[in-house]
Parts: structure tokens; sequence; C-alpha cells
């Protein structure tokens, strides 16, 4: 007979475990004590380990899944045998990491929910603002520079207590990383428990949304040669800057889904189809129409579509559909004449890029005083989402991109 | 070392301060010809005569009246009341004049006098003859409350209480007469006012005094099989209080389960946890428990006094609470 493989408690605080890794494919012969998976707990990385031999017959939930303790994972038994179905063994809720279908218009109204069903963290314990621990926790925590708030409390209604504060300093917290999946319009990645500190600290300590900003100074002389090359060849093409922008944007957040990603609260959700938000000044104010899939459109394309939805935003023409499911948003105020601002993230989004306008300066290049046309852009990152490396990494792509015109198509 | 009852230790003690010092008396209901009620007194009539070892009529206000006049002008009595349930009659006493004398006389008048007796419950005494009431008197300014858990503590701490120059409230136990233990052959005086480790662990203080000793280092026990290592630290004296001994316990496992035989409100746990939530705030990892005798008079019902009384299982109920594990 079958014998169940379950979410063990791997650590004497664990309530759910994130099944990180399977060791054992379907069909792989198992001797009891073999590795079969790597389990994610709220503590650390932890192996879970085979209570029987024979071949793995089923793995029921998928590496990236969230599963409570004592929910079944997988199966044993002998070769050929049947798994037992069963409501009591029916597989946990989707895997949080499994590839969602692509929704025509992503919006953010309608998508509060993640896709899979990830269970809730075990314990808000800053739900109302205050971090409940005990007072030793906290002495403890103050004497070895850890902060509370990134400290999950086991106690009752989530206090944090000392063995919490104990284990926080024994074992430093994994982080789990999440590729993109090939084909898929999204990959949700779970959030680690690091993950999870970075944001409920951020959060605590500059607002709902932790921004911060990255401003680089980008030389724009070959891309205003190129823009002026391709515009002498085809007296009918009509492009911006902006549309330059947009295209370049869009090809570095493909390169760069850590950045082209949503903030779902209780998971992060990267976007491999890069949909970019174009804000667009109107007499109510302001509107992004978005620009879909723009990491696979052609310059031409992008310039015609954004002139056309421009001007049905101003015309209040537009579908929600067409102003709502930017995965990124790209804000110029180059054309007012500003040098460089910040914008505002529009949420869940987690950047906006801020663009200012294009003037000659002097600049020192081979050690010579030279005039060339050079642009400010400002980055404005949810810290939930993006590091600053993270951010600085996706601004260096763009500016070589827009710098050096081919990197473009490379 | 020599094994012995706690009552045979407090007869050495007695026979030892009696002998060492001319002065020291005892006087009480049934001390003399009968050997004492619970026979503490054995063999100390024939050895010390009846002016040293005097019975009294059954009227504690009266002795005890004449205990502490006494104590004032010079001698040293030790006084047994058959129970501390009988002392409500001599409370006057007690409080209004032997814990205050040297304070409205501005020092000039001492009072070393001893109060003994057994306190608390037994089994199945009723209501009346039932009661814990240390923190009665250790509520006084001026008095001491003394309460050996063991023989050694017991002949030590009440030759201490006897060398003291100040009225000592020594509260014994009729289930501690019959308990044996070793006590050291040499002479020795256990210091009132210190507090004994009488078991060393690492995740949670039990302090207990008296009669829940036992049953804290039963509790310890258990707990130790479920991977909790107790700290039991039996007070031995209520007032003064070890303050140090406890907040250093406290400090070292952060968790804090008061055991006492009395009642709740008011009682020696109250004391202990106010002194640790100001003293050792920082140090607790968990609201501090106290286990005590509910808050009804001791039935008579032999399985209701069993469900009213402090016993190991609460105790232990206790630990798993502020240890997160129950």
């Amino acid at each position: 007979m079958a014998t169940k493989v379950v979410m063990e408690a791997l650590s004497p605080t664990m309530e759910e475990g994130i099944l990180v890794e399977w060791k054992k494919a379907e069909g792989d012969p198992v001797t009891t004590g073999d590795v079969l998976a790597e389990v994610e707990t709220d503590k650390a990385v932890m192996e879970l380990v085979a209570r029987a031999d024979g071949v793995m017959l089923k793995l029921v939930v998928a590496a990236g899944a969230t599963v409570p303790v004592a929910e079944v994972v997988g199966w044993i038994g002998e070769p050929g045998e049947a798994v037992p179905s069963g409501s009591d063994d029916a597989p946990a809720a989707a895997p949080a990491a499994a590839p969602a279908a692509a929704p025509a218009a992503p919006t953010p109204a309608t998508h509060p929910e993640p896709a899979a069903a990830v269970a809730a963290p075990a314990v808000p314990a800053a739900a109302s603002g205050r971090i409940k621990a005990s007072p030793v926790a906290r002495r403890m925590a103050e004497e070895r520079g850890l902060d509370l708030g990134a400290i999950t409390g086991s106690g009752p209604e989530g206090r944090i207590i000392k063995r919490d504060v104990a284990a926080t300093t024994a074992t430093p917290m994994p982080v789990t990383g999440g590729a993109p999946t090939a084909g898929a319009a999204f990959t949700d990645v779970a959030n680690s428990q690091m993950r999870k500190a970075i944001a409920k600290r951020l959060v605590q300590s500059i607002g709902p949304i932790p921004t911060f900003y990255l401003t680089a100074e980008v030389d724009m002389e070959r891309a205003t040669e190129a823009r002026e090359a391709l515009l002498a060849r085809d007296k009918d093409g009509r492009f911006s800057f902006n549309d330059i922008l947009i295209r370049t944007t869009a090809a570095a957040l493909a390169q760069h889904p850590a950045v082209n990603a949503w903030w779902m609260d209780d998971h992060i959700r990267q976007w491999q189809d890069v949909h970019i938000g174009v804000a667009v000044a109107i007499d109510e104010g302001l509107i992004t129409p978005v620009i879909r899939h723009a990491n696979t459109k052609s310059l031409r394309a992008i310039s015609a579509e954004v002139r056309e939805l421009a001007g049905r935003a101003r015309a209040k023409k537009l579908a929600p559909e067409e102003y709502t499911g930017a995965t990124f948003t790209i804000s110029n105020l180059g054309m007012f004449g500003i040098d460089e601002f910040t914008a505002i993230i529009n949420p869940p989004e987690a950047g906006i890029l801020a663009v200012g306008r294009i003037e000659p300066k002097p600049v020192v290049i081979d050690g010579a005083v030279v005039i060339r046309r050079r642009m400010r852009l400002t980055l404005s990152c949810d810290h939930r989402v993006i590091d600053g490396a993270t951010g600085a990494q996706f601004l260096q792509t763009l500016v070589g991109m827009l710098e050096h015109p081919l990197a473009m198509v490379w | 070392m020599a094994t012995m009852t706690y009552r045979d230790a407090l007869n050495a003690a007695l026979r030892e301060e009696m002998t060492r010092d001319g002065d020291v008396y005892l006087m009480g209901e049934e001390v003399a010809e009968y050997d004492g009620a619970y026979k503490v007194s054995r063999g100390l009539l024939k050895e010390f005569g009846p002016l040293r070892v005097v019975d009294t009529p059954i009227a504690e206000l009266g002795f005890t009246g004449i205990g502490v006049g006494s104590a004032m002008v010079g001698l040293r009595p030790v006084i047994e009341m058959m129970t501390w349930n009988f002392a409500l009659l001599a409370i006057d006493q007690i409080v209004n004049v032997a814990a205050k004398i040297r304070y409205m006389s501005g020092g000039q008048v001492a009072c070393p006098i001893v109060f003994r007796g057994p306190g608390g419950a037994a089994l199945q005494l009723g209501a009346q003859h039932s009661q814990a009431f240390e923190s009665w008197y250790a509520h006084i300014p001026g008095l001491k409350v003394v309460m050996p858990a063991t023989p050694a503590d017991a002949k030590g701490l009440l030759k201490a209480a006897i060398r003291d120059d100040d009225p000592v409230v020594f509260i014994e136990g009729e289930m501690l007469y019959n308990v044996k233990g070793e006590v050291p052959d040499e002479e020795y005086v256990t210091p009132i006012g210190v507090a004994d480790i009488k078991r060393a662990g690492a995740d949670a203080t039990i302090v207990c005094h008296s009669k829940t000793v036992k049953p804290s280092l039963q509790a310890a026990k258990t707990l130790a099989g479920e991977g909790i290592d107790c700290e039991v630290l039996d007070l031995r004296t209520i007032r003064p209080l070890d303050v140090e001994a406890i907040l250093r316990s406290v400090a070292k496992t952060n968790r804090l389960v008061i055991a006492e035989e009395g009642w709740g409100f008011a009682g020696v746990g109250a004391e202990v946890s106010d002194l640790v939530q100001r003293e050792a705030f920082d140090d607790l990892d968990a609201p501090i428990r106290r286990v005590h005798q509910a808050d009804v008079p001791m039935p008579y019902n032999k399985h209701l006094e069993k469900a009213a009384k402090t016993d190991a299982p609460k105790i232990a109920s206790a630990v798993r609470a502020v240890c997160y594990r129950d």
C-alpha cells in the first residue's frame, strides 16, 4: 500500500512550509532516509526525508508550493501501484509558482488575489502596527541588532518570544528566488521569509509603498543621431524620444523581470511580458494608457499605438482595459523642461521611470570637456520588490541601451 | 550527615538553643507534659524543667501576651501555636505589640520572640483548620516570616529565628513533620532571608516555599521528561524576601511560576509577581503564572479539597504555559 509523504513540522513553530525543490522525480527509487525535497520552514531550508521504501509514485505538489504541515505532498509505494484517492488526500491548492494563463488584460482591480491559494502567513504579528514581543525578546533583539518586525512570533497572537529571537540569530534567513517560466505571462514568486521581513520593516519605515529612487544621467547623442537618421530615411516616420524610451525600457525590463513586477502582498508577481503604462496628461489630470507586450513590438508600432492611445485618452475614450494592467510605467516631463523628478509608483507595479529633458551639457569625455546631449532618468522602486542593486542593474541595462541603441536588439 | 524527620530537626534546634542560651524557653498548649501536639517538644520538659517548657491553658491571646511581655524584658520565648489557625486569637499580640514595640519605643525595647507551629492545610481538617496565613504576617512591617520546607532548613532556620532580636513568625507544616532529610551533624545556623535553589534549571523558575516545594520538584521532574528544565527556588523566608535570588533566577530562565499553598488574592505570589514585573521586566518571556489554592474556604470533602489545593500537575501546567508549551 502506498505511503503518504506529508509536509512535516521541521521546526517547532512551523505551520507551513514552502516545498522549494523536489530531489526525487516520479518513478525514482526511494529508500527510507533519502532526501525527497527541500523545504523552507519559517526558520531555515530543511530536508524532507523518506519514511518508507519503494518508488516515488507521485509528486502531489509542485516545487514552490506553500503547504500546511501534515498535508500530503507526495506518495511512495511499489512501482505501478495506484495512488489512493480521496478527499483527505486531495492535492493541496495549486502551487504558488504554477504558471498562470495569460490574461488578455490583467487588471489590478480584478486581480487582488494571488493566482494560487497561498496560505496566509502564520501570524500577522504587526497587524495592528504594534509588534507584540515578550520583554526579553525585545531586549535580545535590541542587543543583537535584530529588527522585531523581521521576526515571526510563535507565541499567542503572534507574540515574539525568546525562542523566536534565538532562532533568528542562529539561522540566517534563506532567500528563495523564482525564475520566469518560459511561455507564461508571469511567474508568481512566493515571498521568502527575508522578502516578508524586508516588506514589513520598510512599510513601517516610510509608508505603505516604501519607495527609493535611483537617478542616472544618460548620454543621448547616439540615440539622437539614430532617431534623426531614421527620420531622414522615412519621411512618414514619426517617432519621439518617448517612443524610444518605451521600447528600450521594455527591452531592459524583459531582461530584468524582478523590476517588471507587481507586489501582491503575500507574494511578488514577476511578469514575462512587458506592459508599459505611459503617463499622459489630460485636462482632468492624468491617465496611463498601456502599451501591451511593448518588448515584442517595433518602435514604429509603439509610436503609432502611443499616438492613437494618447489621442483617445485626451478624448476620454479609453476602455478600462486600455489603461490598466501595466507592469511598469514611464512618466516623461522632458517636454516641460523638467531636468529630473521623482514619480510616484502606481501600485501594484513595483517601479516607475521619471524622464527629464534632453539638453546639451558640458561633460568630460576622454579627459576633454565636450558638449553632449544628456538626459536624466529617475527610477522609483518599491523596496518590497526591488532592492537597490536590482534597480541599479536594470537602470544600467537601460542606460546602456540608450547609449548604444543596437543593444536593444542584442 | 544524619537522616532525620522535620519534626526531630525542630526538636534538635530547640534543644540546642535552649542549651546554648538560658533565656530561651518554650511555651504553649501541650508542649510540656504531652511533648507537643505534634511531638516537636518531645523530651524537652524532662531535660529543661517546667520553668523553661511551659504548658498553658487554651488561651492563645493570654499566653502570647505573656510571651511578648517576657521578650520585652529580656527573655527569648518560643511560643508554640498548636496550629496557626489558632493564632487568629492571638494576632493582636503578634501584630499590634510584638511587631511594633521596637518602632513605637524608638528602638528602646526589642522583642526577640519566635511564634511557631504548623500552618496551612493537612488532610480534611475543614475550612477553619486548613488556612495558610503567611501572607497575613508577611504584610506586617516588623515581622519576619520563615517557612522551611526540609529538615535541614527547619533546624538551621529555627536556630536563626531564636537568635534573632526581632519577632519571627515561624510556620511549619503538619504534612511536613514526617518528611525525612539529611541534616548536618555539626552545628549550623541558616540565615533568615536567603532563598535556596532546590533544583537548578534553565527554562523556567518555580518560586515556592514550604509545602509547595515538594510538588514543585515533582512537577520539575515530570517536565524534565518533556524537555523543560525547571529551576525550583525555595524562598525559605517570606519576609524579608530574597529579592536577589528571585531576580537572578528569572534573569536566567526568563519565565516564572509562583506556587503557594494559600489563596491567591494578595498572596505571596502577588508580591513576588509585582517584584519581578517591576525589577525584571526585560527578562520576562511570558506573563508570570501563579498556582495557589482555589478562592474558596477549604472544602472538607476529600475530592473537593484535592481539587482546591496546589499540586504538582497544576504547577506543571503553569510551567508549560509560561514556556508556551500548553
